[in-house]
């Protein structure tokens, strides 16, 4: 199968995309996001149809503009004491999700935009490749600066405040991030999956890492696993690759979950 | 070991915080000495909480807080925390990792660094917590756990130590641990100690100054003339002792 030029490509793209992921989304666990990326990921409809109406050529530009402000925009209001943090939040994520769907449904033409829906990572060409690439590098980097950081933050904000960590800052660059991601990778990945695959490695890895360590080693060696197997047997029994790939991933999460029952906490 | 200085204090002055029109603090000045224990005691929503957020510069607030040193070098006050508690339920993460995560910037996704691991090792010894350093965070008593958070606030000691309820839900032993190690501390590292407390049997021991709060400060000084002014009868009623 890898002689066709599109696997070769879809493969790569997997290579750079399910690690990454792995590694955002353990954060994304510890930190208690999982709404918040949800939330994120929705609002890609909204930016692709921004992007429609002001006649950007590339939707992939209008919709990270778009997910960067809503990441922000969610992180602020976090904060308000009004509502509860999951309320506020799905509030934001059906209105998004909803003026995206009724801006690109004018005139009857969603069905030109339902493939973000389910993602399709067979069409990635080598220069989008290259960009993800770079993105992951920037993680990479920034992985190594702000770890500590975030982690800190997670366990106790006030504590991280009182040893000079800008919450505010590290928590907003981190959202920023993971809008990054998230819009760059939607068109392959899919919106209805992409949160899955942010949730699920770094889930099952927290059921049987025995440290900090562990926890990326398993969440980066599940995601790629699941990424891998999904593209293989999807190719095979000519099945969408998005959703196969998750479905591999929540059955190692129930393994990993009976594991740790077995073995207790 | 440092020696003791009885110079330098915290200069908490004017501090008011406001919560939308809702007035939480008001016109609060405290004098932290170092090598001291000041409690601060109040009933829920006196606004003892703020006043530690109020002091870590997380809650909007008027007024300053000053820090002089024996040379009044002006530098920046090292304020070391000690939370209720941390956010660990179903956490993956060691005693290493939390503490390496709070006090390097060492990644602690990385194999264990031999060095970083050493020196907190031989930090945590000091709060005789040396041997939890491979233990999961969340597997750890209440005490235990509260030393371990103390060992992260005093890495590296600071000038200042905030103490929010620090024993609530500890058991007895666990207690006298903990006030016999914070006791420790203010007399060997002279380290100023801010304490909220509810505890009046450990603040009537240990502490130096009692402040009692209900959004201003109504009454202050020795631990036993405050537990029996007009004012902590008001709040409280009579307490044993």
């Amino acid at each position: 199968m890898f002689r066709y030029e599109f696997i070769k490509n879809a493969l790569y793209a997997i290579l750079i995309i399910t690690p990454l992921f792995g590694i955002i989304g353990t954060v994304i666990v510890n930190n208690k996001m999982a709404f918040f990326s949800d939330a994120l990921g929705h609002s890609a409809l909204t930016g692709i149809a921004i992007g429609a109406l002001l006649g950007v050529t590339n939707p992939t530009i209008s919709m990270v503009c778009f997910g960067i402000i809503f990441a922000l925009l969610l992180n602020k209001i976090k904060d308000i004491k009004v509502t509860s943090r999951d309320t506020i939040i799905s509030v934001f994520s059906s209105t998004a999700l909803a003026l995206g769907l009724v801006i690109l449904s004018k005139n009857g033409n969603f069905s030109k935009f339902s493939n973000y829906l389910i993602g399709d990572i067979l069409s990635i060409v080598p220069s989008e490749i290259i960009a993800l690439l770079v993105i992951a590098i920037f993680v990479i980097v920034f992985w190594f600066l702000f770890f500590n950081k975030m982690f800190a933050i997670s366990l106790n904000s006030s504590l991280a405040k009182s040893k000079n960590i800008s919450v505010k800052l590290v928590e907003n660059l981190f959202v920023v991030l993971v809008a990054l991601i998230v819009m760059m990778s939607i068109r392959w990945v899919g919106i209805l999956i992409i949160n899955s695959l942010l949730i699920l490695p770094a889930a099952a890895s927290r059921n049987i890492a025995r440290n900090i360590k562990e926890y990326h080693f398993y969440s980066i060696l599940i995601a790629l696993f699941s990424g891998i197997v999904g593209l293989i047997v999807s190719y095979m029994q000519g099945i969408a690759t998005g959703p196969t790939i998750v479905l591999i991933a929540s059955l190692i999460f129930f393994v990993t979950y009976f594991i740790r029952k077995k073995i207790g906490d | 070991m440092i020696e003791k200085c009885g110079y330098c204090c915290t200069k908490i002055r004017n501090i008011n915080v406001s919560f939308g029109k809702k007035e939480v603090l008001k016109n609060v000045n405290i004098h932290i000495h170092c090598g001291k224990l000041t409690a601060i005691i109040g009933k829920n929503g006196a606004g003892k909480s703020t006043l530690l957020k109020a002091i870590l510069g997380e809650v909007k607030h008027t007024g300053t807080i000053l820090f002089k040193d024996r040379e009044n070098s002006g530098k920046k006050i090292k304020i070391g925390y000690v939370p209720q508690k941390l956010d660990i339920e179903n956490s993956p993460a060691t005693v290493y990792d939390v503490v390496v995560s709070f006090t390097s910037k060492y990644p602690s996704f990385l194999p264990k660094s031999k060095k970083y691991y050493e020196e907190i090792k031989e930090h945590l010894k000091e709060f005789g917590a040396e041997s939890l350093i491979d233990s999961k965070i969340n597997t750890l008593s209440g005490g235990q756990l509260q030393r371990v958070m103390l060992a992260i606030a005093t890495m590296p000691y600071p000038d200042l130590l905030i103490l929010d309820e620090p024993v609530s839900g500890i058991d007895r032993n666990g207690k006298e641990m903990f006030y016999e190690k914070i006791h420790y501390l203010k007399e060997n590292y002279d380290l100023a100690v801010l304490m909220v407390s509810h505890d009046f049997e450990y603040v009537k021991r240990y502490a130096d100054k009692v402040i009692l709060l209900d959004k201003t400060i109504v009454a202050k000084g020795k631990a036993d003339d405050v537990m029996h002014s007009k004012e902590f009868v008001e709040t409280f009623g009579k307490v044993e002792g």
